[in-house]
């Protein structure tokens, strides 16, 4: 087993493929490799790209991965689509639209259903990074799923969100209105040869004018056509200056700390509730849930009676 | 739900058809038995299709052909998931297959040829039951 970490770290492909599927499958297998290639993780860039289905997501990635190839980097890209919440199937069909570097040595395409996980991402997306990381990937591309208004997953797991729009997605009370604009360190306006564009650009701007930012890093506004490959350097050169504004000041040591805080006490919420209802008697919870749905006790005095024990 | 294996299928289209209603209709139809289904799309050379092969760490190759050139691309795509260790994966064609080229392919390591008119919980069921464990 060990051997499949230490290939990753050589550089074989078909192990990376491996270990990406046992960290979606059999994560706790995956574990013990995982803390192998950890020290060898932390330094590519992870760059997120979101936003609403159809807004092009896939076809940024593909651009902006043949910028990246051009200077020179190599790129992982991880490509979130949903798990049917039915069959348990997916269709994963990000790759149609990554044609043009498919084939490429310098680039690595892992294609993730979300596996009931709602905030956009797959519960294995983390590892995932590390994984492409530990391979030695200078850049690393995580597309969400299609994202409505509250899929902010991404923001935690990237160091660079950016955030598509198109111009057909509605008013400026949409972009008003709280969650996925606000994550985006870069902002891209997409299909920017439709009407309207001038008018999102406006309510963007607006937005970023009336927001109090926690920090001082104003997200650019790009426009692009992505199909044709137009605005995608600009793309590039602004994810490369939040890059280096993260670095600029220990913003990105402080970044990671926080992170890192946030991954351990959710872990440990993980493992707590997973060890406490194993330690719970047979039928326990069963009859618990039932004298909460009997309005005898309510839901916190239920899980009081499980931890208070 | 998450811990259970799933398994994953590349529905690809090698050659220079125009049409891919089929696969769609299977890539969907596999969706809906449970299966991950990654789709490439349109003109997919052999060696495309098996480095995808190789980064979604695949169980099963689905080929969909209607252009009449399976006799060079099936056993190319064999060929070459086997020059890179991919043994295990299962390798299925569909579309307008004639019967006396049956046998060629299956000497090239296709496991089944489903032919206009299959149903496609035939094709759900065959690969459950034929996916190699690992």
């Amino acid at each position: 087993m060990n051997d499949l970490a230490a290939s990753v770290l050589a550089g074989d492909r078909r192990a990376v493929a491996r270990l990406l599927t046992l960290v979606e499958n059999a994560p706790v297998e995956a574990r013990r490799l995982l803390a192998t290639l950890y020290p060898h993780t932390g330094h590519a860039h992870v760059i997120g790209v979101t936003g609403a289905p159809g807004t092009g997501k896939s076809t940024l990635v593909n651009q902006m991965t043949l910028e990246l190839r051009r200077r020179g980097r190599t790129v992982g890209i991880i490509a979130v689509d949903p798990t049917s919440p039915f069959s348990g199937g997916a269709i994963l069909g990000d790759r149609i639209r990554m044609q043009d570097v498919a084939g490429d040595p310098g680039v690595f395409i892992r294609s993730m259903a979300t596996r009931g996980s709602l905030g956009g991402l797959a519960r294995a997306t983390a590892d995932a990074i590390r994984v492409l990381d530990a391979f030695g990937r200078d850049i690393i591309l995580v597309e969400t799923v299609g994202v409505g208004q509250a899929e902010v997953e991404i923001a935690r797991a990237a160091h660079t969100t950016v955030v598509l729009q198109i111009p057909t997605l509605g008013d400026d009370i949409q972009i008003l209105k709280a969650g996925i604009l606000e994550i985006a360190d870069v902002l891209v306006i997409n299909k920017a040869d439709l009407p309207g564009t001038e008018r999102v650009r406006a309510a963007l701007s607006m937005m970023l004018d009336l927001g109090a930012r926690s920090n001082d890093w104003r997200p650019p506004i790009i426009e692009t056509i992505a199909v044709q490959g137009l605005g995608i350097a600009a793309v590039i050169d602004a994810v490369e200056q939040h890059l280096a504004y993260l670095k600029d000041g220990g913003r990105l040591a402080q970044r990671e700390r926080q992170r890192v805080h946030d991954e351990i006490v959710s872990l440990l919420r993980d493992n707590l509730t997973a060890r406490t209802l194993a330690a719970l008697p047979e039928g326990a919870l069963d009859s618990l849930v039932q004298r909460v749905c009997r309005r005898q006790i309510d839901p916190y005095a239920a899980v009081q009676e499980i931890i208070g024990k | 739900m998450s811990d259970e294996r799933k398994i994953r299928v590349l529905v690809a289209k090698p050659g220079l058809d125009g049409h891919d209603r089929g696969a769609k209709v299977i890539a969907r139809a596999l969706r809906d038995a449970g299966m991950e289904v990654i789709y490439t799309g349109l003109r997919q050379t052999p060696e495309m299709i098996v480095e995808a092969a190789i980064q979604e760490d695949v169980d099963v190759v689905g080929l969909s052909i209607l252009s009449g050139a399976h006799l060079t691309l099936v056993p190319r795509t064999c060929e070459l998931l086997h020059k890179h260790g991919l043994d295990h994966v299962l390798v299925c064609v569909g579309g307008i297959i004639p019967e006396e080229d049956i046998p060629a392919l299956k000497q090239a390591g296709v496991a089944a040829i489903f032919g206009p008119g299959t149903s496609t919980e035939d094709v759900a069921t065959f690969i459950k039951d034929s996916v190699r464990p690992r």
